[in-house]
């Protein structure tokens, strides 16, 4: 159970954008997507979403080929993060949070019985400790703020799989560390695409690694973290230390030397 | 906001617009009083009422009610497209003329008033609108999804053809009477208005208004853009068809009986989403009661203020709408516009 990709293929106008990508996932599990630019690692999520179709193979959860789901009904079990995503009308915290239960609402008008839409939402604000800021207007959120509402969003969908895409973008440390430690507490199978290796072995049961729309290295951080393999994807040299208090790899960089 | 409170504010503008619309209908050169008022529609729909002298009757029921029913259903219908194409354009300042509608009416108008071919008014305008509907989306479709960028870019391209054909016409055939008639239709104005009118405006607000009332949860997932939209089960070119397609049928209804009254669509929604909140299942039903509501006073003051001369509406909804806008504009809060 959890997420199995078989062979998942996809590409736009003859261009490959990802080709025989296969990887399982169990429930529970926290994955890392890494990858350099252009890999195709957000493709990789529509795909498992959903939103885009893959042209050979299947993306499955818990047995079922998502595929075969139409548009509400993978909604109501997968919900994915986009990266920066802004709001068009002025909207408060509640109101973002509240747009997670659209899938699930009947259709026509949506169910008036907004009350336990209501409980759901402050629930899932509560879950990522965002509760206070329940009548706060999104646009005068921080950062970081807007990623946990974010997410509190995706909670409301109430998804057995959470997609997330770069959730760290523009965050500082402190925002970095707190928003995965709380994707962590969830206990909701993820997979999120990250940029920094160190937050992805920190954090992250399992590692897929892209590369040009290839999978290139699957496993545990200690697995996929090594020098070789981050030499050949990124083009950096690396050491690999080990975090006195995880034990996870932590990867320090050589400076670039220019020939 | 609160449900009752919502209510409150629903009920109160439910309960404005039909009393301004009855007394709007008593203000004219004739005077004429509301009891005489709901005595003629009481005798029109077969209810026992006071006889009314059948010179009032004929002023309440063949001129002044239809047009003030015109106003209502017009403004409703203009301000229920303007927030639909602000919210699937994700565009504050769409407003339903957007895709070349009105332009496309324009040529239709034109080619009825000046050239004197051999068709209703506004079955030419309509047939215009939805010529410039097909032009936009084709241009805008590409590979079979429309972004709301290129809608909206397409929609300047067929706006700015269609206003150099409507021009054009104009330059070189227009004589006497003529312009005032075609300028009176191109500032916008209910003044010819007749039950026909009142038919084919109220079918359009009715039958698709209704539809978009029920899209409502459908409009609220596009807040954070397609993507967003589809993760929250939302199949985004299907519905965004369907949603312009919609639009397009009422506006083009709306422009066919009164030419393009500008402003409502595009203020209407702003104004009231600061007491509905932007939620579309509060908004879109409080958008047309308001719309109505704004339309109705416009047009009355359209046919007093300088009377016994009359403005086409379209110069006082565009009087009231611009400072509105710059308020609008100007409010330190808003970070929409930023």
């Amino acid at each position: 159970m959890g997420v199995d990709l078989d062979q998942l293929s996809f590409s736009i106008d003859g261009t490959r954008i990802l080709r025989n990508v296969s990887a399982s996932l169990p429930t529970g599990s926290v994955t890392g997507l890494l990858g350099p630019n252009g890999a195709g690692k957000s493709t990789l999520l529509r795909l498992i979403a959903g939103i885009d179709k893959a042209d050979a193979g299947t993306a499955a959860l818990d047995g079922v080929s998502v595929g075969s789901l139409n548009r509400r009904d993978a909604a109501r079990r997968i919900a994915l993060l986009e990266q920066n995503a802004a709001p068009s009308v002025e909207l408060t915290v509640l109101e973002v949070v509240l747009l997670g239960r659209i899938p699930h609402r009947t259709r026509l008008m949506g169910s008036f019985s907004g009350d336990e839409d209501r409980a759901v939402a402050l629930d899932a604000l509560e879950a990522v400790g965002a509760l206070a800021l329940a009548d706060r207007s999104w646009h005068t959120l921080s950062g970081g703020q807007q990623q946990r509402v974010q997410i509190a969003r995706a909670m409301a969908q109430q998804p057995s799989l959470l997609l997330l895409d770069e959730p760290t973008n523009h965050l500082d440390v402190s925002a970095q560390l707190s928003l995965l430690g709380q994707v962590r507490e969830l206990g909701v199978t993820s997979i999120m695409a990250l940029h920094d290796l160190n937050l992805a072995a920190a954090y992250c049961d399992h590692i897929l690694l892209l590369d040009g729309g290839l999978l290139v290295a699957s496993g545990t951080p200690a697995e996929v973290l090594t020098p070789e393999i981050i030499g050949a994807v990124y083009g950096v040299d690396c050491f690999i230390l080990e975090h006195p208090r995880g034990g996870h790899p932590v990867i320090v960089y050589s400076a670039a030397v220019s020939a | 906001m609160t449900r009752s409170a919502y209510l409150g504010w629903f009920v109160a503008a439910s309960i404005a617009l039909i009393l301004v619309c009855a007394v709007a209908v008593t203000i004219g050169p004739a005077a004429v009083s509301l009891a005489q008022v709901a005595g003629s529609i009481g005798a029109h729909l077969g209810l026992a009422a006071p006889p009314v002298p059948v010179l009032v009757d004929s002023i309440v029921w063949q001129l002044r009610l239809p047009r003030v029913l015109t106003a209502a259903l017009v403004g409703a219908g203009l301000a229920l497209s303007g927030a639909v194409m602000q919210s699937v354009t994700r565009n504050p300042l769409a407003d339903p003329y957007l895709l070349g509608l009105s332009s496309g009416a324009s040529v239709g108008a034109v080619c009825v008033v000046i050239l004197g071919i051999g068709f209703a008014l506004p079955a030419a305008a309509f047939l215009g609108a939805l010529l410039a509907l097909v032009a936009t989306l084709s241009i805008a479709r590409v590979g079979g999804t429309i972004t709301p960028v290129r809608a909206v870019l397409a929609g300047l391209a067929i706006a700015q053809l269609a206003g150099a054909l409507t021009s054009f016409i104009i330059f070189w055939a227009a004589k006497g009477d003529s312009y005032r008639e075609i300028l009176n239709w191109l500032l916008g104005s209910v003044a010819g208005a007749t039950w026909e009118s009142v038919a084919i405006a109220g079918t359009a607000v009715l039958v698709v208004g209704t539809g978009i009332l029920l899209s409502a949860t459908r409009l609220d997932a596009f807040a954070f853009g397609d993507t967003s939209a589809a993760s929250l089960g939302i199949n985004v070119n299907r519905t965004r068809w369907a949603l312009l397609g919609s639009v397009a049928l009422l506006t083009g209804a709306m422009v066919a009986v009164s030419g393009s009254i500008g402003f409502v669509g595009l203020i209407l929604p702003h104004l009231v989403r600061g007491v509905s909140g932007p939620g579309h299942r509060r908004l879109l039903p409080l958008v047309a009661v308001c719309g109505g509501l704004f339309l109705v006073i416009a047009d009355t003051l359209a046919r007093t203020v300088f009377d016994p001369r009359e403005l086409p509406v379209g110069i006082i909804t565009a009087f009231i709408g611009v400072p509105v806008f710059i308020l609008l504009i100007k409010r330190k809060k808003s970070h929409l516009w930023a």
